[in-house]
């Protein structure tokens, strides 16, 4: 009856994704005055500089806080929303790459389309490779629309069958596949008329349906119970080895990434400051932010209520508008605090409100932007 | 230290909603009991009733919803015989106070965190003057600087925005706290700050809280005792350390062994196959049967007693019979 195992698959394949130094800066709104009398134009930093890579068969996870850009990035690599600078280099599937073709868009040498550089008049045939999930299955489905129309659509907007008969058909072991089963009985119904956890195996169902390279999952279980999110994280895993798919998989709990993730990239204010092994990183992070973060998760044990769970961190995310100069952390940032109050590393209180850290790889396989690292 | 008359006695409590499409038994026969000081975790998924539970013990049931059998006693008086007028006056916020699920959402986008606050006790009777004063020492004691007092809701962050809803919860000094899942949709570096922030209230003032979660980790952070619902039944009672170092219930099991956890090995994480009933419909004999892995024969045919294991430790299984 209960769910097996959780086996994370740890074969990866080829890079099929390179994001470079991503930028997305979004214009804050400012008044007529304002604009007179000259005031420089102000950005919301959502992106900041990202750079990372995914492979074949990988679950690469974003972590951080809200507001950190952890969608925007993932939307930034769908085109929804104008990407500011950068490049976004991916290796379609043969399928699409002949429609892109069709339409003037030539790969490179190596395979791969820079995301970014193609007109997004152009871009369609790039979303059957490119698919989300988001995070409200509540929200992100019509609610007048049947479970068949949820996840017909995407066959619709693609032509991606011939006839009824195959539509029906590509239906049906789609929802076989996501576990909603006998499928029969699922696809008449209305999403209201399904539980929380199910209508995230339709969202996911309508993800895959058209065979894509890679699936962006934006917190695809925060707002299921915790009694049912290792349902739909194991389907995750499983649908990772059935059918080779790779997963941009987007969340803020480390203890969810440990489940599901192969590599992480824990994110702050637009920036990656840690990247790693998920494993290793949350049993020994690094980066002064990383460590807050695992160290506010309960790890659930009565006796915790006999203490105040101390987590190393000042206050909360500041807005993306203004970004700290120096290191970006530094105002929440124990370690330059106590620093500045000249009790720690006497290096750190006038480096890290100066300069910015490096991107630095201190071990094999992990990289971190830390003055206490150089 | 157990006083006379415990803060809350609970007996037999239900309470359904009346729907066009049948009745929904939210509540079906709750009991329970709280001390003075002690602080009380409900644990269940979502749908079993816990925020019913809630709402009947600050007397907010909302239409089409009644309690329809039970008492609810607090300091020794039985609140369902009261009138809307009588608990207004002598209990809602002044004993009992409740921190709703997504209140920080629901908090006026035109009025300033401070006249939000004041509101209580302006209607409880206080001058301006003194409400807003003491609005400033409610913002300071849940983390906020008065400051924040002449800002809108929209320029506060949602854990900001949760802390005015604790503070708005203390206005009036009430025994008993519910803090109806106050850390879900929060960031986990603000739960963990809010979480703290409820321990520290509840040291101070030995103040009694009742936190409701999905999330048994959450509830572990501060709960002396726990019940575990399930679909409008209490299945488990104990102390903390006895619900979940020795749970005897199949569900808290199962809850228990759902958690995703930051060391140990990650294979072992498990869930509960299928959703909670339909509380229109709920099946006969356990409720829990049709996902239960220890089903018997009995379990879909009788409904099980709650029986006392050890000394303040419940539980309603077949298993134990
Ligand atoms: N369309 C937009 N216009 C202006 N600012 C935006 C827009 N979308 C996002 N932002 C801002 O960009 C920053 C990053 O937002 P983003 O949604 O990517 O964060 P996130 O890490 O996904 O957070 P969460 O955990 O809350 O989902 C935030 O400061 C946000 O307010
Ligand atoms: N206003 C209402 N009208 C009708 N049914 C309701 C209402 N509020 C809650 N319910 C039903 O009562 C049951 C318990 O809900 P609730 O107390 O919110 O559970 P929980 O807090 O454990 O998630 C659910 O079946 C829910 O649909
Ligand atoms: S660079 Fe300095 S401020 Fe930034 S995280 Fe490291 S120690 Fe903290
Ligand atoms: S009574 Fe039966 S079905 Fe219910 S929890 Fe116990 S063993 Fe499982
Ligand atoms: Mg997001
Ligand atoms: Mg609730």
């Amino acid at each position: 009856m209960r769910g097996e195992s959780i086996v994370y698959s740890m074969e990866i394949g080829e890079k099929i994704l390179e994001v470079k130094d991503l930028k997305v800066w979004f214009p804050v709104s400012q008044s007529f005055i304002d604009n007179l009398r000259g005031k420089a134009k102000l950005f919301v930093h959502a992106v900041d500089g990202v750079s990372f890579e995914v492979h074949e068969k990988e679950t690469f996870c974003l972590v951080g806080e809200s507001g950190c850009g952890k969608t925007t990035t993932g939307k930034a690599i769908l085109r929804l929303v104008p990407v500011t600078g950068g490049s976004v280099k991916f290796k379609p599937s043969k399928s699409v790459l002949k429609d892109l073709e069709e339409r003037g868009i030539e790969p490179d040498s190596d395979g791969t389309v820079d995301l970014v550089s193609v007109p997004l008049k152009k871009f369609k045939p790039l979303r059957r490779d490119l698919q989300i999930v988001y995070q409200d299955p509540y929200g992100s489905m019509n609610p007048r629309y049947r479970i068949r129309d949820v996840i017909g659509e995407a066959i619709d907007v693609h032509k991606a069958a011939s006839t009824r008969e195959e539509k029906e058909e590509m239906i049906i072991k789609v929802l076989e596949k996501v576990k909603l089963t006998p499928a029969t009985d699922f696809i008449d119904r209305y999403p209201h008329q399904l539980s929380g956890g199910q209508r995230q195996r339709v969202a996911i169902a309508r993800a895959i349906i058209l065979n894509p390279r890679l699936v962006i999952a934006d917190e695809p279980v925060s707002m299921l119970d915790v009694s049912i999110r290792a349902e739909i994280l194991e389907l995750f895993n499983e649908l990772k080895k059935d059918i080779g798919l790779s997963y941009i998989f987007i969340t803020h709990d480390l203890a969810v990434a440990r489940y599901v993730c192969n590599r992480i990239a824990v994110m702050y204010l637009g920036k990656i400051v840690e990247m790693g092994d998920a494993r290793e990183i949350i049993a020994d992070p690094m980066h002064p932010y990383t460590k807050a973060l695992v160290a506010a998760i309960p790890d659930p044990n009565p006796e915790n209520r006999k203490k105040i769970r101390e987590v190393p961190i000042i206050g909360e995310v500041p807005n993306a508008i203004n970004i700290p100069p120096g290191c970006r952390f530094h105002p929440r940032c124990v370690y330059y605090n106590r620093a500045a109050k000249g009790e720690g590393d006497a290096r750190l209180a006038e480096k890290c409100p100066r300069d910015q850290p490096p991107f630095k790889e201190v071990k094999p396989g992990r990289r971190v932007a830390c003055w206490l690292y150089e | 230290m157990v006083s006379a008359v415990p803060l809350l006695e609970i007996n037999g409590l239900r309470t359904y909603f009346y729907t066009l499409r049948g009745i929904v038994k939210a509540v079906d026969n709750v009991s329970l009991k709280l001390e003075k000081g002690e602080t009380l975790g409900i644990v269940g998924e979502s749908g079993c009733g816990k925020s019913t539970l809630a709402w009947s013990i600050i007397g907010l049931v909302p239409p089409p919803g009644k309690i329809v059998d039970g008492s609810i006693i607090i300091d020794g008086i039985d609140i369902t015989k009261m009138s809307e007028g009588e608990i207004r006056e002598k209990i809602r916020w002044k004993k009992v106070s409740m921190i709703f699920q997504g209140a920080m959402n629901a908090l006026n986008p035109v009025y300033k965190i401070r006249e939000q606050v004041a509101e209580p006790m302006i209607l409880a009777g206080y001058s301006e003057h003194e409400a807003y004063k003491r609005v400033d020492e409610l913002l300071e004691a849940v983390g906020l600087t008065p400051a924040v007092g002449d800002r809108y809701p929209h320029e506060l962050s949602g854990g900001m925005k949760q802390r005015v809803v604790i503070a708005m919860a203390l206005t009036l000094e009430p025994d008993l706290v519910i803090a109806d899942e106050p850390t879900t949709a929060l960031d986990v570096v603000v739960q963990a700050q809010i979480l703290n922030l409820l321990k520290e209230l509840q040291r101070k003032k030995k103040r009694s809280i009742i936190i409701i979660s999905h999330d048994l980790g959450a509830v572990t952070e501060l709960a002396e005792k726990i019940a575990v619902m399930y679909a409008g039944k209490i299945v488990e009672f104990g102390t903390a350390e006895q619900v979940f170092n020795n749970p005897l219930h199949p569900y808290t099991q199962a809850l228990i062994r759902a958690i995703p956890r930051l060391t140990g090995p990650v294979t072992k994480l498990e869930y509960i196959p299928g959703a909670p009933p339909d509380l229109r419909f709920p099946p006969p004999g356990c409720r829990f049967a049709p996902r239960c892995s220890k089903v018997m024969d009995i379990c879909h045919k009788e409904e099980p007693p709650m029986k006392e294991l050890e000394k303040g430790h419940f539980v309603a299984c077949h298993l134990y019979d």
